[in-house]
């Protein structure tokens, strides 16, 4: 199991300065998969994230210790090209914030930090990617204006797409339907449930009914902690931990 | 409950009178100001008054190698300060690690912001006009000037610069941007509205210098075009200066003239700014 994981991480900590987020997270994450990452407000769900893709560098005082393996490759050593692990972990965040750019600009921001300049290139990915987003059709005569005009699930399709673009391998979404309604929720989740075919997910949610509706393993975090994680099913019908069963059974959070 | 808002509304009504008599005197005293400008300088608002040279006799006195000479320094200025303030501003937002260096250079601005114009004049009469030897020219009065606003520029960019919001320079590293990417294509593009609104503002305020100008040197009788950047100079509000204080009220006219024409100079310079900006803004919105 281990071995055919996208994602390992053997004892990963976090310190904000003095402050310690995460303490020893160590999970695996199967491939083409969909993890879902669920805890109570503030137990490092994001902070854990972050590490993935290195956000955390641009993080003042921010240290992650132990051992994060992408692919096999070793993430948090010094010779770990973060450029392109970023293009290889895509990020889609809480709040969507898409560039005051157009449509296009937005998608194809990705492919010309890479020097790509072939506009018959740029153009089909830029409908590649927004196909996958499930939003060419809805847009596809506005990529010309701007992305501020999108209604608010579209932008956050739109950054999905964005991030889309330079072919992850791995995406990362942190709470990426906090925001929006229902109808756009459902779209949102269709959207991930297609995109396992090609990526392996890692969405970090609050809403439990989603996390059951999408997801094939379940980590439950608490107080930066790890408690527990397995197969979706597993966690919401007979998890091992007590402090896990009274969270998905709504005993507290 | 009516009683309290009624006394809420009376405290607003008061507040707001306050407010529009304080202002109508800051108005009324601008008016008062442009009128009597307007009233004896608007008569020298003629071609021969505009390209004509200084002159012993008043009526025949014009302004043009002070009006070169201003236009040259602005010119100038903003090629120098405009630049080394962005740079610096950046390096100040984007590099400068939080720390007792950044808040000791942070004060350090802050002064240098306040410092009088005309210690920046003897500072530029010892090293632009002594050390690097070059003279009473166009060239040291236009560093001096830089080197006047440059600390205005620094502070007005990087208030712009922070202005750009965190999530698009989280979203562009996100998709694999360098540190320069990101201030490349994101941090620049999205604060230049602001700071060129900041650098406008600021040379604005060089426009109208003249103590550090006098103080290094620059001429009060210029009776030719200035011809490079080592040609001596002087500027509009030195030659108002000059023409103000000499005691024939004739002379005081072509003062007024003198102080017009600066002002319709700042409107210019204002406009485009403005008209920089929205273009600016209007493109940034669509891509
Ligand atoms: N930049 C930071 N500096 C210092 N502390 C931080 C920073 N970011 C997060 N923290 C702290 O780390 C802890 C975990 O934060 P994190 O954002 O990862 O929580 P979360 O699980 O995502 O919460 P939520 O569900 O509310 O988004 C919190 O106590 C938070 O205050
Ligand atoms: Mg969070």
């Amino acid at each position: 199991m281990e071995e055919r994981s996208a994602i390992v991480t053997k004892g990963v900590s976090l310190w904000y300065n003095d402050f310690r987020a995460l303490d020893s997270v160590s999970i695996f994450i199967p491939a083409f998969s969909i993890m879902a990452i669920i805890g109570p407000s503030g137990c490092g769900k994001s902070s854990f994230l972050r590490c993935l893709n290195r956000m955390n560098d641009l993080i003042d005082g921010a240290k992650v210790t132990g051992s994060i393996k992408i692919f096999g490759e070793e993430v948090l050593s010094t010779s770990c090209d973060v450029v392109e692990l970023r293009r290889r972990v895509g990020m889609v965040f809480q709040k969507s914030n898409p560039f005051p750019k157009t449509v296009f600009e937005n998608v194809a921001f990705g492919l010309k930090l890479k020097g790509i300049r072939d506009r018959e290139f740029l153009l089909y990915k830029v409908e590649k990617s927004l196909r996958m987003a499930g939003l060419w059709d809805e847009i596809k005569d506005r990529l010309n204006h701007s992305a501020l005009d999108l209604s608010g699930g579209q932008q956050q399709r739109l950054c999905i797409a964005r991030a889309l673009a330079v072919d992850p391998s791995v995406l990362l979404m942190d709470e990426p339907a906090s925001a929006l309604d229902p109808k756009s929720t459902a779209k949102i989740e269709e959207l991930i449930l297609e995109l396992k075919k090609t990526v392996t997910i890692i969405i970090v949610t609050h809403n439990l009914q989603q996390a059951k509706r999408i997801s094939d393993h379940c980590a439950f975090f608490l107080d930066g902690r790890c408690e527990e994680f397995g197969p979706t099913a597993k966690i919401f019908g007979q998890p091992d931990k007590q402090s896990t069963s009274d969270y998905v059974f709504g005993k507290f959070g | 409950m009516r009683f309290g808002n009624k006394t809420a509304t009376r405290r607003e009504l008061i507040f707001y009178a306050l407010c529009l008599i304080v202002t109508s005197f800051a108005l009324t005293a601008l008016l008062i100001t442009v009128g009597a400008i307007v009233a004896s300088g608007a008569l020298k608002l003629n071609l021969d008054f505009l390209l004509g040279f200084p002159s012993r006799k008043a009526e025949q006195a014009g302004i043009l190698p002070a009006l070169l000479g201003s236009a040259y320094i602005i010119f100038l200025v903003a090629v120098v300060s405009v630049p080394i303030g962005v740079l610096s501003a950046l390096f100040f937002e984007e590099y400068l690690r939080n720390g007792p260096i950044k808040k000791m250079l942070d004060i350090n601005l802050k002064t240098l912001a306040g410092v009088p114009s005309i210690v920046y004049g003897l500072i530029g009469l010892q090293i632009f006009v002594r050390t690097f030897d070059l003279g009473r020219s166009i060239l040291a009065g236009a560093l001096t000037i830089s080197l006047l606003i440059l600390p205005v520029v620094v502070i007005a960019s990087r208030e712009a610069i922070r202005q750009v919001p965190g999530s698009f320079r989280e979203a562009s590293y996100a998709l694999g941007a360098t540190k320069f990417d990101t201030i490349w294509r994101i941090v620049i593009p999205f604060s230049l509205p602001g700071i060129i609104t900041g650098s406008i503002l600021a040379l604005s305020r060089a426009i109208g210098e003249a103590a550090p100008l006098i103080c290094l040197g620059a001429l009060t009788y210029v009776a030719f075009i200035p011809d490079g950047l080592f040609s001596p100079f002087t500027t509009l509000p030195i030659q108002a200066f000059n023409w103000i204080s000499r005691p024939q009220p004739e002379f005081h006219q072509n003062a007024a003239g003198a102080i017009l024409i600066l002002i319709i100079l700042l409107l210019i310079v204002n406009s485009l700014g403005i008209l920089i900006r929205l273009k600016l803004q209007k493109r940034l919105n669509l891509g």
